[in-house]
């Protein structure tokens, strides 16, 4: 089974050289640090950067650099600042390659839910609804189960939704799925997972076909 | 060269009333017009409905006006650093509309633009767009969002000078310029008000134009919310 960083290495060797990159908060913020280094690639933050950078030495930080996370971070050459409207017009306009973010629940259609629990926790969706509404490459970086034990990767999701039929890939701690017009597609499993295990964590309609390669990471 | 300087920020503040609609700039506490919001707590207005992409903090930001009960609304993107607004949503006492960020940052930039309204694809088969109108542009679908209407708007700028020229700093940048010229009255504060001329036109974020009143603000704090930091 993998840890977050597990989950954040996996997901790295889907960037590709040339690619913009917008990482949503939690493990997909951890990517970044596992991004092969002999290929170019830049990071958005929807409150207006591109080309972030690490997060700074002790002492560097900028109370006016920030990413979404609100966290401090350190531009690297060739990074601009934009305001709000221009950011969004790069995600909205499809000009970023991949976005990877978290989510509660997601249904085998592509279905995606993270912004609210009703009567119980509302953050809102800070410009998650715009980027899986826009973008055409969303992975989803999340735990295969929740606290409780139940499957996050449902038949239809249960929480209010934050997008439609939108996500393309699911890289869980336990297996890397795509969504394909059938359900749930299991293309691999994460080391020392079996099959059974995945399909008795998985609540929606999962397609097994062939042998399923165990993930490479490293 | 048409003068907006105003001397502090209680003649910046002139002719804000309880019960107005205010946009306020800022990504969680970066950007924010602490010498406005402060200033608003002083003059103990209520039912004021704000549009701000985040809600502050407990202790700092628009977080002080939540505290003190003086905000009827909020309209948002996300609000999740904040226990005090949480509460007061989930209970009821304060009106909430959470709205995509895209949305929202488009609903500025259409007031400050003339544009009534817009599509956009974002929210659209979520609780975002109940009660829209929806709408079919090829194969996709978008929902209709209307701007912004509201009567003064705060904004925060590193440089700008007395015509009203801004400069903007990092990611301080933000929903500022979209909020410029999107109220009625905009009212920008600064950490430094330079001579005229001494901004380069060509470095020129937010023309003076867009600008009502603009002041230089003091003892700004820019309170950092999640200090990260990499081992050496």
């Amino acid at each position: 089974m993998l840890d977050k960083i597990g989950i954040a290495k996996r997901i790295a060797k889907e960037v590709k050289d040339g690619y913009y990159v917008n990482l949503g908060i939690g493990i997909p913020t951890l990517v970044a640090n596992f991004v092969r280094d002999d290929i170019e690639v830049e990071f958005q933050s929807e409150n207006g950067v591109l080309g972030m950078g690490p997060f700074p030495f002790e002492g560097e930080e900028d109370a006016d650099i920030i990413n979404a996370g609100k966290q401090t971070i350190t531009t690297l050459p060739g990074a601009s600042f934009f305001d709000s409207a221009l950011s969004f017009s790069m995600i909205r306009g499809q000009h970023v390659d991949l976005t990877i973010l978290g989510a509660m629940e997601v249904s085998e259609n592509g279905d995606i839910a993270n912004w609210k629990i009703p009567g119980f926790m509302v953050k809102g969706m800070g410009g998650a609804m715009d980027l899986v509404a826009s973008a055409e490459n969303i992975i989803v970086a999340m735990m295969h189960t929740n606290k409780k034990g139940k499957s996050k990767l449902l038949k239809r999701c249960s929480l209010p939704l934050t997008g439609v039929g939108c996500i393309n890939k699911i890289v869980t701690n336990l297996a890397v799925i795509e969504i394909t017009d059938g359900g749930f597609k299991l293309l691999e499993r994460a080391p020392g997972i079996s099959v059974e295990e995945i399909v008795s964590s998985t609540d929606g309609r999962l397609i097994i076909d062939g042998d399923i390669p165990e993930m490479i990471i490293d | 060269m048409i003068n907006k300087k105003v001397f502090n920020v209680k003649d910046a503040l002139e002719g804000v009333k309880s019960g107005m609609t205010l946009m306020v700039g800022g990504f969680g506490l970066s950007g924010i017009p602490e010498n406005a919001i402060e200033q608003l707590v002083k003059l103990e207005l209520t039912d004021l409905i704000c549009i701000s992409n985040n809600a502050g903090v407990d202790d700092f930001g628009l977080g002080l006006l939540l505290k003190k009960h003086q905000i009827k609304k909020m309209i948002s993107s996300y609000v999740g650093e904040n226990d005090e607004f949480e509460r007061q949503m989930l209970s009821g006492e304060l009106e909430v509309d959470l709205i995509p960020q895209g949305t929202l940052a488009e609903k500025c930039r259409s007031a400050q633009s003339g544009i009534p309204a817009f599509y956009t694809p974002a929210g659209f088969g979520t609780e975002v767009a109940e009660g829209k109108e929806t709408r079919a542009f090829g194969n996709k679908m978008y929902v209709l969002e209307h701007a912004f209407k509201a009567d003064f708007s705060f904004v925060k700028a590193w440089k700008g000078d007395e015509a009203g020229n801004l400069i903007f700093k990092g990611t301080a940048r933000n929903f500022n310029p979209n909020m410029c010229g999107a109220a009625k009255i905009t009212v920008a504060e600064v950490e430094e008000i330079v001579p005229l001329g001494e901004l380069d036109p060509n470095q020129i974020h937010i023309p003076g134009i867009f600008i009502q009143r603009i002041f230089q603000g003091s003892n700004y704090e820019k309170r950092i919310e999640q200090r990260t930091i990499r081992k050496n």
